[in-house]
């Protein structure tokens, strides 16, 4: 009977072992071919048939194009700006909000949290928004990128639920002590919330970094670009045969695969270096959410 | 002291409305006030004046009259809207998508985390975790640009297929291949993530519940099937209410990245046909009514899958 029982437990763990091996290898393996086809020569790539598992014939010649094609390099640096300007816009305004709709005894509260969370239910729309984006002025401008989505009510509903678990005590002897509200927050309260501080920078930044579609529809002018909407000239409208000039065109078919899968690398490599140095904290904000959720 | 505050409280309530209480907010919250100031002036801005700016739905909206100068039409958008080829067909796209996603990418992040959960050494564990959280955070652009270049003639996907004698072709210009893709790069991106929250909801299980279960001799699925399970059902039905919520509000970016011509008849959802039918085009009147259509309906459902929630868990989202 105890034997029985042994292997079964034995078998339970093999099988659950091996679906997550399975998973994992389905995640990963993507990415893995990605890797080996942007370091393989271009012409075997496109001779090869099936799966890889090690580059074929390395090669760094389809990086060379990534580097001096120049809408990458504009398109780096205009994220950067975003991802820095905008995660610091949304992170203080996310805070005020927080933070006002945490003091229960602000008699405000009752009316301004209801006006915040009814716009998770209803909203304008796509139309209205544009237009109202449009009618600011902010048409073709890069604070269209920042100003329309700098509060995510979801994250502020997060903020707020941290604020809320710190003790009352603490903020009303400092109140008693002759602090104003103004450094309660920034000597108190900031100072004791590290971890949300840490999930929301995590949350706008991934958010502005990976975001492309209010760039898509508020800019046109190109020197502004985010990096996204240059990938998707890239990957997706095929615009990289731009790239390699002054070949024929079967040779530059071949040569802009492998650019694209280069260029993929080198779009992607950054966020997924940094990624699993930071997981904690961004498992922690689902945490926080789910606490309410 | 007690006096002043009670005099305070007084005025208020002789001066009764929310002017009143406003005012008295000021003198005892100055810096609060000062706080919301820029918080409740962007949702205006941006929440709330597009809000008032969706009576374009009922109007002919021309650029230069403006929300409020262009002529009323009543409900006329809606009725050409109603009455379109393109009513049933991206109503029909959008309820499907969002059926076939709550078939495959509500289940299976349950059952990874349960998995997860029977893994008894932490470094597999975690590591397993790291990999497949890792897809959550490479850009949508990328997600739908490596699916085009696996998906393409000459990509890794068809020569897979050529071994088995298959037909050398680009999947992403065939209707029947569309959803299956949709939600494919879907769960390749979000069900280890999404799995979080039932990995969190599982730690909350108390341990003594296990000991107890083993003692009354049971064995690991008899545990999965009789303590696991039950321990995170709550989470499941929020999670499953929520998801019906967001029923109707598919978005348009990965519709817009990934459909062409070819796939219309069953890639176009209504936020892409709004998005394409309204800045494409330009038609922002027709496309506001389309658009508002859709929010009432959005606001509908997750009004109501929130008080539902409400009543089975006594939780809700707010």
């Amino acid at each position: 009977m105890q034997k029985k029982t042994f292997n079964m437990g034995v078998a339970y763990d093999v099988l659950n072992t091996s679906l997550l091996l399975l998973l994992s290898l389905i995640t990963l393996y993507p990415l893995l071919y990605v890797l080996f086809a942007s370091f393989s020569d271009s012409n075997m790539l496109a001779g090869h048939g099936g799966l890889l598992h090690k580059p074929l014939g390395f090669t760094i010649a389809s990086y060379r194009y990534v580097f001096r094609n120049s809408s990458i390099w504009i398109g780096y640096g205009n994220t950067i700006l975003y991802v820095v300007f905008g995660t610091m816009l949304s992170l203080a305004m996310t805070t005020l909000g927080a933070y006002v709709t945490s003091c229960k005894d602000f008699f405000w509260t009752k009316y301004i949290m209801p006006y915040m969370v009814f716009t998770m239910f209803f909203s304008g729309g796509l139309i209205p928004t544009f237009l109202v984006v449009k009618g600011l002025g902010l048409y073709d401008n890069p604070l269209a990128l920042l100003l329309p989505s700098c509060i995510s009510t979801w994250n502020l509903i997060i903020m707020r639920t941290f604020f809320s678990g710190i003790p009352r005590s603490l903020k009303e002897s400092t109140k008693i002590d002759g602090a104003n509200e103004w450094i309660i927050l920034t000597r108190i309260i900031l100072p004791l919330s590290g971890s949300v501080i840490a999930v929301m920078i995590l949350y706008y930044a991934v958010g502005l970094w990976n975001g492309w579609f209010n760039a898509m529809i508020y800019l046109r002018n190109r020197s502004l670009f985010p990096l996204q909407l240059f990938l998707r000239e890239i990957l997706i409208s095929n615009s990289g045969d731009d790239m390699v000039l002054g070949i024929n065109d079967a040779e530059r078919q071949t040569i802009s695969e492998s650019i694209k899968y280069a260029t993929i690398i080198v779009s992607t490599l950054p966020i997924l270096t940094i990624y699993p140095l930071l997981q904690k904290h961004f498992v922690k904000g689902v945490m926080i959410g789910a606490v309410k959720g | 002291m007690k006096i002043k505050g009670n005099i305070v409280r007084g005025n208020a309530k002789t001066k009764s409305g929310v002017f009143a209480e406003i005012k008295r907010d000021y003198k005892l919250n100055k810096y609060l006030v000062f706080f919301s100031i820029p918080v409740v002036v962007w949702y205006f801005i941006f929440h709330y004046v597009p809000m008032y700016g969706v009576i374009i739905a009922f109007k002919d909206y021309n650029v230069a009259q403006g929300f409020l100068a262009s002529k009323w039409v009543g409900i006329e958008h809606f009725k050409t809207f109603f009455k379109s080829y393109y009513f049933v067909r991206i109503l029909i796209n959008t309820l499907l998508l969002s059926f076939y996603n709550l078939i495959f990418s509500f289940p299976i992040p349950i059952i990874l985390a349960l998995v997860l959960n029977e893994v008894r050494s932490k470094v597999l564990k975690s590591t397993i975790q790291t990999i497949t959280y890792m897809p959550h955070f490479i850009s949508l652009v990328v997600i739908c640009g490596m699916a085009y270049i696996f998906l393409s003639k000459g990509g890794p996907i068809n020569s897979i297929a050529l071994l088995f004698g298959g037909e050398e072709i680009n999947y992403l210009m065939y209707s029947q291949y569309y959803r299956i893709i949709y939600i494919a790069l879907g769960l390749w991106q979000n069900a280890g993530w999404n799995s979080i929250i039932y990995i969190a909801a599982l730690t909350a299980i108390d341990i003594t519940q296990y000991e107890a279960a083993e003692i009354d001799g049971a064995n690991r699925l008899h545990k999965l099937w009789h303590v696991t399970i039950p321990g995170i059902l709550p989470t499941i039905i929020i999670t499953l209410i929520l998801n019906i919520g967001r029923f109707m509000s598919e978005g348009s970016d990965k519709t817009i990245l990934l459909y062409n011509e070819a796939t219309y008849e069953v890639s176009d959802i209504i936020s892409s046909y709004v998005y394409r039918n309204g800045l494409l085009k330009a038609d922002y009147s027709s496309s506001a009514a389309i658009g508002l259509f859709n929010s009432v309906i959005n606001m509908l459902l997750i009004y109501g899958s929130n008080a539902f929630s409400r009543v089975v868990n006594e939780t809700s989202l707010w």
